[in-house]
């Protein structure tokens, strides 16, 4: 059994099983190694792709629950307008340090951007909550995510 | 010392023929190291940054230097491969003359070509460098290039990647024929495997899963990742575990006591063996202070990739220490060091001794009973929760007497379990005992009694000896062995929550004397370079608006380890009806003496901070007697985005003195300015971190009985 899933643009074939979480298919069958696992929990957004241009974890729903949706990692965020102005902002603000939560934090700002151009720092705060970052680069990511935003 | 033990020049710096390469044995954990390395080569070669790489960090090619933590790498690696550059320097300057003439102050050095003006004779630094003998030496002693104009701000090495995932971390490798593997760790660490049933075994080998046991060490592995997850599991209910004791539940602060310790007096930063002095007698004031078990809980699980080809063992580990570890696992395994190669490959942030080099001995576990096969172990949540070396529960008791608005008497006593727990060579096989695996191993290798860290400003006591000039000063290290948990080296050691207990009491005491805040730290500070950092920290708070009715500031000051980077601190908090702890505005001033890399520099001084913010307001390692019970984000939660203070960071640089470690400089003093301004807003004095609503009631319940006032939460 074949699943077909769309991702970063294009039509992808896996043989995973469907129940299997969406990572595990992107990371291990697709070697798309960007998007990274944190909990597999969806406690730490460490794992976030763009579901129809919504930030997700992708860390526990089943592969095949994607079936039909637009998914795009941070693989194909390049191909993203929106998605190119955040990763130029976040490199302008050095804005990681591990990098480990850096991927679903770009994924997460590119969501917040595409639906609100010009977000508050409420806005900011609640698409960003999601995510843990341990090494404290919250500060800077807050001032990559202005620095993308429209004025 | 790093250039005592690698004396030439080639041991730091060389060339591909092309490139400049930089070696070293520090590893960049996200503190942006390999960064301020280029910028140091660059500043005393002027070979442009995009020419300059850092060798994989290896052992066997890497020179060894130790363990990269203590906010030591700076000043070492960073020293040693200064050296080298400048001692490169000179020498090809030198060759140069020597081929073309001229005297040494005419060759200039720019954009990594040596050019005599006037004479049209221009060669390449890369070039020149190949020409220079292999053994050629480093001159400790050289001169370096002076700076001029503004601190620089190299671009960080590796972001680029990050921000479009091809950054490669060892959860990400992939080799030809690798399985992925778990661990089935115990449900706590005195449980042993009783039995393990042979019909699911038998289920999961007909899979084809490869299951490996060595005593109560139990691995999976497989081709593909998320099955061998579910395998894990149907793995971990084949077992039926003897618990044993279980874990010990008494009261670990009440353990925190003199009788349990052994007790050295600490003079200059160094425990003394003998008998430590009697008690300060009738002090005006005295408290205690504590901090919970916390974890380094990486926002990754720990991971390593090794292989075993009958010869040799080939591992990929995001150790801090690839060396100890090479010399600890080939112990183990009865090998020849020689025989094993560990290369550093990032893993998430560490901020110490986490589970990086547990996963890598049982990934070598793995690899050994499945030759030929790359295997990739990855610990999940539950087990980097669970089974990471905990930074260990303290407590710090202080006394002073008091005369004329001044401490004129000053006692503190630190009580904890070792902060060393990284697997390191030593006597009686010292190394495998701090291994995990290799207590659960049928040929177990028990843990050692902790031994007391006898080093200077080390373990629990940095930070203990007060960086102001107290007249009459006691002060005590107890190590207390034996608790409830494994521990390890967690970002500062001691000096957390000595910084913290420090600059709650010297705030309790300017409180009770009514007394400024900031000016009472001052009467006590005699350094001309911490005033400074007061003075611009007094300056920069003067510049604020008024605080709100209801919100507070408090402020702390610290040098680490008495000896590095000097930090003034101050934040605004305000306390809500649910007795959160809002952070406001916070201010960090900051001496680091020569800056390297100023993004660098703000971006641990900041990390600094909002990591020591978590500590104070959120964290806390929870078990019972049947294990951890803080296994994931909910259990054991930490800072979010919600929390963050907006932060304006003053670096005051200084180009012409040494360059000081900063990575651990600011955490101290901000869980003491958290307490602080958690008092100045609400009047309760929080002593034990973590400083959550429960305590803050708790605390404020405590206060109203003592005094029959009525708190404000």
């Amino acid at each position: 059994m074949t699943l077909t899933l769309r991702i970063n643009g294009e039509a992808r074939n896996v043989t995973s099983d469907p129940d299997t979480p969406l990572i595990y298919v992107l990371r291990d069958e697709l070697k798309l190694k960007g998007t990274k696992l944190g909990c597999g929990l969806e406690q730490c957004g460490a794992c976030a792709v763009l579901v129809d241009g919504v930030s997700l974890p992708s860390c526990v729903s089943p592969a095949g629950t994607f079936e039909g949706r637009e998914i795009t990692t941070i693989e194909g965020i390049q191909a993203h307008e929106t998605g190119r102005r955040v990763q130029a902002a976040f490199i302008a603000e050095s804005a990681a340090q591990c990098g480990y939560c850096t991927a679903g934090l770009v994924v997460a700002t590119t969501s917040l951007l595409d639906q609100n151009e010009s977000p508050d720092h409420d806005a900011i705060v609640l698409a960003l909550n999601p995510h843990l970052c341990r090494c404290g680069s919250h500060p800077r990511v807050l001032k990559a995510v202005i620095r993308a935003a429209r004025p | 010392m790093s250039v005592a033990a690698y004396p030439l020049i080639a041991d730091w710096v060389g060339t591909d023929g092309s490139r400049l390469v930089i070696r070293t044995g520090k590893v960049d954990i996200g503190q942006r190291i390999s960064t301020a390395l280029t910028q140091i080569a660059h500043e005393e070669l002027a070979v442009p940054l995009d020419l300059i790489d850092v060798a994989p960090v290896r052992t066997g090619h890497a020179p060894d230097e130790g363990i990269t933590s203590g906010s030591n790498s700076i000043e070492q690696s960073g020293h040693a491969l200064r050296c080298a550059a400048a001692t490169l320097r000179d020498r090809i300057i030198a060759l140069a003359i020597a081929r073309f003439g001229g005297d040494r102050g005419d060759w200039q050095i720019a954009d990594g070509i040596l050019h005599l003006p006037g004479i049209n004779h221009r060669c390449g630094v890369i070039d020149l460098i190949d020409k220079i003998p292999a053994d050629a030496t480093v001159d400790p002693d050289v001169e370096f290039r002076s700076r001029l104009g503004p601190s620089p701000k190299p671009g960080m090495r590796g972001l680029a990647d990050m921000v479009c995932g091809r950054f490669v971390y060892v959860h990400d490798l992939d080799f030809p024929g690798m399985l992925h593997a778990r661990v089935i760790h115990p449900p706590q660490v005195n449980a042993r495997l009783a039995e393990l049933k042979t019909a699911a075994v038998g289920d999961l080998e007909g899979k084809g899963f490869r299951v490996v046991r060595d005593g109560s060490f139990l691995a999976i592995a497989g081709p593909h990742e998320w099955p061998v997850v579910q395998a894990a599991l149907a793995l971990a209910n084949a077992c039926v575990w003897d618990v044993g004791t279980g874990l010990p539940e008494g009261d670990v602060f009440l353990q925190l006591n003199p009788k349990n310790a052994q007790r050295f007096e600490v003079i200059d930063g160094i425990p003394q063996i003998g008998a430590v002095p009697d008690r300060l007698v009738k002090p005006d004031i005295s408290a205690r202070y504590e901090r919970s078990y916390q974890m380094h809980a990486a926002l990754g699980p720990s991971a390593a990739l090794a292989k075993w080809d009958g010869q040799k063992l080939t591992v990929h580990s995001h150790s801090q220490g690839i060396y100890p570890l090479r010399d600890s696992i080939a112990d183990s395994l009865s090998l020849d060091p020689a025989q094993v190669e560990i290369t550093h490959t990032p893993g998430s942030g560490c901020y110490g001794h986490n589970g990086a080099d547990d996963a890598a001995f049982e990934a070598a576990l793995i690899a050994m009973s499945l030759p030929n096969c790359p295997i990739l172990l990855k610990w999940s949540r539950e087990d980097e929760h669970g089974w990471e070396p905990y930074a260990p529960a303290m407590a710090v008791e202080l006394a002073a007497r008091i005369a004329e608005g001044r401490i004129t008497a000053y006692s503190v006593e630190v009580f904890s379990d070792t902060h060393r727990g990284r697997p390191r060579p030593g006597a009686n096989r010292a190394g495998p005992a701090k291994l995990l695996a290799n207590r659960f191993r049928a040929a177990a290798v028990p843990p050692h009694p902790a031994q007391p860290n006898m080093g200077r400003h080390a373990g629990m006591h940095r930070n203990l000896d007060p960086i102001y000039a107290f007249p009459d000063k006691r002060l005590i290290k107890n190590l207390v062995t034996g608790m409830a948990h494994r521990t390890s080296a967690m970002r500062t050691l001691g000096a957390a929550a000595n910084i913290f207990a420090l600059e709650s009491f010297l705030d309790e005491i300017a409180c009770q004397n009514g007394a400024d805040r900031l000016e009472f730290r001052r009467t006590h500070l005699t350094d001309p370079l911490a005033l400074a950092v007061l003075d611009e920290l007094g300056r920069r708070i003067d510049r604020r608006p008024d605080l709100a009715e209801s919100a507070g500031r408090g402020m702390a000051y610290a040098q680490y380890k008495n000896q590095m980077t000097r930090v003034g601190v101050c934040v605004d908090v305000e306390v809500n009806d649910r007795a959160e702890v809002r952070l406001g505005h916070a201010i960090i001033v900051a001496d680091a003496g020569r800056v390297i890399d100023a993004e660098g520099l703000s971006a641990q001084l900041e990390g600094g901070l909002i990591q020591a913010a978590s500590w104070a307001l959120h964290e806390e390692v929870t078990w019972d007697r049947d294990g951890v019970t803080s296994r994931n984000w909910e259990s054991y939660p930490v800072i979010r985005f919600d929390n963050i203070p907006t932060i304006d960071i003053a670096i005051l640089d200084r180009p012409d003195a040494p360059s000081l470690g900063a990575g651990e400089a600011s955490s101290g003093p901000v869980v003491a300015a958290i307490a602080n301004a958690i008092f100045d807003a609400v009047g309760i004095r929080m002593r034990r971190i973590p400083f959550t609503p429960d305590a803050i009631r708790k605390a404020a319940a405590m206060d109203e009985a003592d005094c029959g006032s009525t708190p404000s939460v």
